[in-house]
């Protein structure tokens, strides 16, 4: 656990929850960013802007913080990544960017992230609204989801002179960037920010709307003349054992939303269990900490090598002293006689060769029972689908992924684009925010190209 | 968005970056790429005969670890036939008929020659022409070059040869190898020039292998020295483009040149005078694309100062450059340290206490903490602490308000003269003439 870390098994004050909560890395000095921007090579046809799935002109926007050139900096970052300050915060950059950066191989990458961040955090300061939108082409466009790639699409949309409107369910836009990443690594201010730079575009965002309840997909059809869907996923799914009902299990993706509003002392003292090992398991994890719990544990049915969370997610957990039991699956969840969690049982695995020489699977230790003490579990065992809402569509899709044709994001019914986590899984699509960002350009473009370019070359 | 587009000596130009009379101006296929990219001018590297290559050419000086704080070359002229380069010109031109397109010329001192090949040039459709007085090294050997740039007569003579067939503008380019740079200046005015550019290279050696002891760059064995720019020559050109744009003899337009990397460096060219500024050694080290940030950051930076044009900005700082004997006496900084911002690292210390007035203090408070403390009395104003700390913020320079009113040196002896004429100043020579 870090120093600076209070938990103590007692409840913390407010102060001390704050404390826990607050971003955790501090932003470049400005002695730091000069010495490492005048650091980057500025490398011709630079690897760093091919390893960006948006394509940022990297070596471009450090070359400009080295000149003093601070909102041409951040203008460079957020044209191509409208959520390039969340992103620059949340990026696995050493497998991006800072993986391909040229001097790993002599000296030490540049810290891309933090420059970026950098430039983005100077452009929050100042104030400065960084683009403007284009002409009013006459068309409109229907955003349902307020998240990375619903308004990345919802930005360029804009700038090409659509009129767009987004619905979001939830009281503020952003998505997972606003709600889904925990406080300290992603600050709420950072995304809300970024909402704002779209809205002051133009767009209309319409929050607290829920496509096919409050508004019917009819409407947004007859309304609209085209639709991109970006709602991203939904809760975590059921584990299917018993005890799940009982008072002290929750959903990880509702857990970490609630500390981005409200830090209450609900997991003070208490032993938490996280089942999974994703990277929201981890943030489930390590807010239980900060929130003051005694003890926390990340139960896997494999071991560290099949984990998926990124290397440095796994690193911050157990710097935050979150222990884990590797090769463990829970079969029950134990209750007292009032409904509350009192234990998980659990099983031993061990992982046996894949036959189809994939993943190792994880089979049961026969007579390998036991029982963690906890007061708490939280589930991380992925993320289920906004099923209803996809059949209203009435578009083609693999269980809730939404089928598109990889190049323009296009469903199986042409009005409706979609761009996100909705096209994420069963081999499709990425699942960072930053790819997000730019399957929302890239829906955005092809609906400019479909929509008003094709269109004006035949007259 | 602040306007880019400038004018010099009638020479259009959609912002004031332009490429110089080098290596990226060879061909046509670099011009051209150089426009693609931004660039909104450059000048055609020298045109002369005959063609000679040099092998190896180019050495650069690395400063700390930082690569290309200076550069030096011996390259030539135009390493190919005058009727190449004027076709690719003519191409060039006619591609992108916006861009300021200059051509810069070398030939033997003689009248003919000028006239000669300033028609040849003129004909396959320039913008302007630009007289190579400069080159320090090759050319010099034959008169050509720095060899006429160094001698005011000559630069005045060719200036108005040339000046005498041409129809487009003339600027001529100014050697610094010269004690007084307003010499030539003047005597390019004298010869009719629309414009000035300057500086070019300085004579330099770029360095000697420890192991080899062989000069750096050398020939076989052998070493001459080179052309210096980049950088470490900004200073040095700075101060020559603003001595040429106070003078009222000058009184021409200057195209500024030396060691200008980014738009910062550039503008201080604008603000002293340059109404373009010409560009080789960063595009050099980093490739065409740099001018993006270079028109990106001008923009930025005028349309923060509220400046709708490039041209407001143009020769705004030459007020200020004057004489030392102008100066104020009476106006005096010190140094201030700001101990939230003080790492303590006592470089200001040491060079105070070696190498300057000792006035910075050493000291422990009651925790146990070093600081340091500036003994303001005693601080001449002289800035050398400030540019030694490597930290921002950490010594600011404090005007203090003087109880005598403003000074200058020259004032006092006019003063003085005026007091007692017949004690006044201590110039021998004037004082024989009261």
């Amino acid at each position: 656990m870090g120093d600076s870390l209070s938990a103590n098994g007692a409840g913390l004050s407010a102060e001390e929850l704050r404390r826990n909560f607050a971003e955790v890395k501090p932003g470049m000095r400005p002695k730091e960013a000069i010495e490492e921007s005048n650091r980057c090579l500025y490398c011709y046809d630079a690897p760093c802007i091919k390893a960006c799935p948006t394509g940022i002109n990297v070596p471009s926007f450090i070359k400009k913080i080295s000149t003093g050139n601070m909102l041409g900096s951040a203008r460079a970052i957020m044209d191509a990544n409208p959520v390039g300050a969340s992103c620059s915060r949340v990026c696995p950059t050493e497998e991006l960017c800072e993986g391909a950066c040229v001097l790993n191989h002599s000296s030490k990458p540049i810290r891309i992230g933090d420059l970026q961040r950098y430039a983005t955090d100077w452009a929050i300061g100042s104030g400065k609204t960084l683009f403007q939108a284009g002409p009013g082409n006459g068309r409109s466009a229907a955003v349902v989801g307020g998240g990375p790639a619903g308004l990345s699409a919802a930005r360029e949309l804009a700038r090409f002179g659509f009129s767009v409107t987004v619905f979001e369910a939830k009281e503020q836009a952003g998505g997972l960037n606003t709600y889904g990443i925990v406080s300290f690594r992603l600050p709420q201010s950072i995304s809300l920010w970024e909402v704002e730079q779209i809205r002051k575009l133009g767009v209309d965002i319409r929050t607290g709307i829920k496509v096919g309840e409050d508004v019917t997909v009819q409407e947004l059809l007859e309304q609209f003349d085209v639709i991109v869907l970006a709602i991203g996923m939904s809760k975590v799914p059921m584990l299917g054992i018993e005890g799940e009902q009982l008072d002290g299990v929750y959903d990880a993706i509702d857990f970490v939303e609630a500390t981005k509003t409200e830090l209450t002392e609900e997991m003070a003292g208490k032993r938490v269990a996280v089942i999974g090992a994703g990277n929201t398991a981890v943030d489930a994890a390590t807010c239980s900490v900060r929130l003051g719990a005694a003890n926390v544990k990340m139960v896997y049915r494999r071991s560290r090598e099949e984990m998926t969370a990124y290397d440095f997610e796994f690193e911050f957990a157990k710097q935050d002293g979150v222990e884990f039991e590797w090769l463990s699956m829970p079969v029950r969840i134990i209750g007292d006689g009032e409904g509350k969690v009192t234990g998980l049982e659990c099983v031993r695995m061990r992982l046996e060769p894949a036959e189809d020489g994939g993943r190792r699977r994880p089979v049961p230790v026969e007579g390998s029972g036991y029982t963690l003490e906890v007061d708490a579990v939280i589930k991380a065992i992925g993320q289920t689908r906004y099923l209803p809402l996809i059949e209203q569509l009435g578009i083609e899709h693999k269980r809730g992924i939404v089928t598109v044709d990889p190049v323009t994001f296009q469903t199986s019914n042409p009005r409706i684009y979609a761009a996100g986590d909705v096209v994420f899984g069963d081999g499709q699509g990425e699942a960072m925010v930053v790819s997000a960002a730019q399957q929302g350009k890239l829906a955005a473009y092809s609906i400019h190209q479909t929509l008003v370019e094709r269109r004006e070359r035949h007259g | 968005m602040a306007d880019l587009r400038i004018r010099l000596a009638g020479i259009s130009s959609p912002n004031p970056f332009w490429l110089a009379s080098a290596p990226p101006t060879n061909t046509g296929y670099q011009v051209q790429r150089a426009f693609e990219a931004g660039w909104g001018g450059a000048v055609w590297k020298t045109l002369g005969d005959p063609i000679i290559n040099t092998s190896s050419r180019f050495a650069a000086v690395h400063f700390n670890g930082q690569r290309v704080a200076g550069f030096n070359n011996i390259e030539l002229i135009t390493d190919r036939p005058l009727e190449v380069n004027l076709e690719e010109i003519y191409e060039t031109k006619k591609r992108f008929p916006g861009h300021a397109l200059v051509v810069s010329l070398m030939v033997e001192p003689k009248r003919e020659k000028w006239h000669e090949i300033v028609k040849k040039v003129e004909a396959v459709g320039v913008d302007g022409l630009e007289l190579n007085f400069g080159c320090p090294h090759g050319m010099a050997e034959r008169g050509m070059g720095s060899a006429s740039g160094q001698q005011p007569d000559l630069v005045e003579m060719q200036t108005m040869w040339a000046k005498e067939a041409a129809k487009t503008p003339v600027i001529v380019k100014l050697t610094p190898n010269i004690t007084d740079i307003t010499a030539t200046a003047k005597a390019a005015a004298r010869g009719g020039a629309d414009a000035i550019s300057l500086i070019n290279t300085i004579n330099s050696l770029a360095g000697v292998d420890l192991d080899t002891w062989n000069t750096v760059p050398h020939v076989g064995g052998k070493g001459a020295h080179g052309g210096y720019c980049g950088p470490a020559v900004k200073p040095i050109a700075l101060n020559m483009v603003a001595e040429c744009a106070r003078n009222p003899e000058v009184g021409i337009p200057i195209s500024g040149i030396g060691g200008i990397s980014n738009w910062r460096d550039a503008t201080e060219f604008l603000l002293m005078g340059s109404t373009c500024v010409q560009v080789c050694t960063a595009a050099m080290h980093h490739g065409f694309s740099i001018v993006e940030d270079m028109i990106d950051g001008l923009t930025n930076y005028l349309d923060e100062k509220g400046l709708a044009s490039v041209n407001e900005l143009i020769g705004r700082s030459v007020g200020r450059y004057s004489d030392w004997g102008d100066l104020d006496l009476n106006y005096a900084v010190v140094a201030r340290i700001d101990r939230d911002n003080c790492i303590v690292c006592n470089k200001c210390h040491i060079a105070c206490e070696d190498t300057s007035h000792q006035c910075i203090e050493r000291h422990t408070d009651d925790s146990g903490a070093a600081y340091l403390l500036v003994r303001e009395e005693d601080c001449v104003g002289c800035n050398l602490c400030s540019i030694v700390c490597p930290v921002e913020g950490a010594i600011s320079m404090i005007e203090v308000p003087s109880s005598d009113p403003p000074l200058s040196w020259n004032q006092r002896q006019a003063a003085i003269t005026a007091i007692n004429p017949d004690n006044g100043g201590d110039d021998s020579g004037e004082k024989e003439a009261v």
